[in-house]
């Protein structure tokens, strides 16, 4: 039984792909003489959950950061719905791996803090980040404040206020790597349940394999200096089975195993 | 005590009250004053009875108005100023390079050898004392304001980019408030420094003011009135600092969870 299908590495970016929401070209990046990303190709594909995943100093998280606009590329594109962006802009949101929440606002304020900075009416942006808040399993939260909060919570927090901004691509960068296991186990399942139901388009980076096979549509392998897509991975795991058994079925464990021996060479 | 008696001695237990301490040493303030030891101190109580006297006078009226004004308007300079080139310096490396160097030279370099320079800039007058307030407090503020602006998180900054965030609202919204238990601090110890300031420069301009009245006691032998100005002086500043104090607990409540 043929359970994955590997994407050979220098594919013809676009070629017969599905609507791309995302898209990279040729993306450079040095970070003084070091070459952190060189000629980066890749689409994401709408609706979809792609995972960037590879050894530290791959450049994940700073191919992550170009999309989102936050770190200035040395060369390339890189396109949202076709259109070239240099910036941050409304269409992208980013969860961030220490969850970046203002310790001075309550949960609620900073669910609504991008709508906040949009200029929504206070009535509007709370009811908004209501919803959002209960989406992510916080209602009754709303009053209280970060240091009161879990790591689990407050990236619950992160992902809400992602969410709130209603935009179309979510950018995840490490989000679960300071949770501890039995929240981060808990927090994937939830998210697989928010790729359903908000039909929204997550980039998402990691580290862990486990990880990217249990949540992922595809994988996009990078090796590390200069980071480059070496390997893309589309995991076909039936995720009607249930967490339990997707941890138990052979499709899973096979492309974790084939994951790992791709990846094996760069870990010294 | 007796209950004390079979439990060991730590040193804790002979912490000593503020207050206690306080009145302890008015008290041979009081005794040193009756026995007529040092002839500048009157008993306390003396000084004590003088103080609403003293209040009710026109002169300490007058004087406290031109006190608290030129006190005022230095340390709204001296808040502004000091604000602004503390973000400036916090935020720019060209800004910091720039200034670095004289501001670490004026914190704490002694001042008051410029009072007679500014004297002769700005004349013997509310001028002086007002830069003279400014120059004392600024320059813990721009420190205490640079610190509390390096350590924002890089990743609120990103927060706010990344969700639209104008430079205005990144600063209004952001910065201020992740800066904000840096910036009390520095002007709980910017106000008390221009309280040093206003002092500092009435004095050695001596014709305005608390200088003027400081001077007129201590040429005359009034040590009562002396010393009565000098309390109220030093209780105005414990209250000032207090004040802010109580103001920095407000917020003081995420000073120590964020990392």
């Amino acid at each position: 039984m043929q359970a994955l299908e590997t994407v050979a590495t220098r594919e013809r970016p676009g070629a017969g792909e599905t609507d791309a929401v995302v898209a990279v070209r040729g993306i450079t990046k040095y970070y003084g003489s070091t070459e952190a990303l060189r000629g980066v190709d890749l689409d994401f594909p709408r609706g979809k959950l792609t995972t960037l995943l590879g050894p530290s100093g791959c450049g994940k998280t700073t191919l992550l950061k170009i999309i989102a606009g936050l770190v200035p590329k040395d060369a390339g594109q890189v396109m949202v719905n076709g259109r070239v962006v240099n910036s941050p802009g409304p269409e992208r949101a980013f969860v961030f791996q220490d969850f970046a929440l203002m310790p001075w606002a309550d949960v609620l304020r900073n669910v609504a803090f991008g709508l906040e900075l949009r200029g929504t009416s206070r009535r509007e942006r709370e009811d908004i980040a209501r919803h959002y808040i209960a989406e992510v399993g916080l209602a009754g939260f709303e009053r209280k404040f970060p240091h009161q909060l879990s790591g689990g919570m407050k990236q619950r927090v992160g992902l809400a206020r992602a969410l709130a901004v209603d935009a179309e691509v979510l950018l995840l960068d490490e989000p679960f790597s300071a949770v501890d296991e039995q929240n981060r186990r808990k927090f994937q399942e939830d998210l697989l349940r928010l790729v359903e139901t908000e039909r929204k388009t997550f980039i998402f980076v990691t580290h862990s394999i486990e990880e990217a096979v249990y949540i992922s549509d595809r994988i996009v392998l990078l090796s590390p200096r200069p980071g480059r897509v070496s390997q893309i991975i589309d995991p076909r795991i039936s995720r009607e089975a249930g967490p339990e058994a997707i941890r138990r079925d052979p499709a899973y464990l096979d492309t974790v195993e084939e994951i790992w021996q791709g990846l094996k060479r760069y870990v010294d | 005590m007796s209950t004390d008696i079979g439990a060991p001695l730590k040193p804790r237990s002979w912490r000593v009250p503020m207050m206690a301490s306080l009145i302890l040493w008015c008290i041979a303030w009081e005794v040193v004053g009756r026995i007529g030891a040092v002839f500048i101190l009157p008993p306390f109580s003396e000084v004590l009875a003088r103080i609403p006297e003293l209040v009710a006078t026109p002169t300490w009226q007058r004087a406290t108005l031109t006190t608290l004004w030129t006190f005022s308007v230095g340390m709204v300079f001296a808040v502004v100023i000091g604000i602004t080139l503390g973000v400036l310096m916090g935020r720019s490396r060209i800004a910091d390079r720039l200034l670095g160097v004289w501001v670490n030279l004026f914190v704490s370099a002694p001042l008051s050898a410029l009072v007679p320079v500014l004297m002769i800039l700005f004349g013997l007058g509310e001028t002086t004392v007002i830069v003279t307030v400014f120059l004392f407090a600024v320059w813990i503020i721009v420190l205490d304001v640079r610190a509390g602006v390096l350590h924002v998180s890089p990743s609120l900054v990103e927060m706010a980019r990344s969700y639209g965030a104008s430079r205005t609202q990144l600063y209004g919204k952001v910065i201020f408030w992740a800066a904000l238990p840096e910036i009390l601090a520095g002007l709980r110890v910017g106000l008390i420094r221009g309280v040093k300031g206003v002092v500092v420069g009435q004095l050695l301009v001596a014709i305005i003011g608390y200088g003027e009245l400081f001077e007129l006691y201590s040429r005359s032998f009034d040590m009562p009135r002396f010393w009565a100005l000098t309390i109220l002086l030093f209780g105005a500043a414990l209250a000032l600092s207090a004040l802010i104090g109580i103001l920095e607990k407000q917020f003081g409540y995420y000073a120590g969870v964020r990392s």
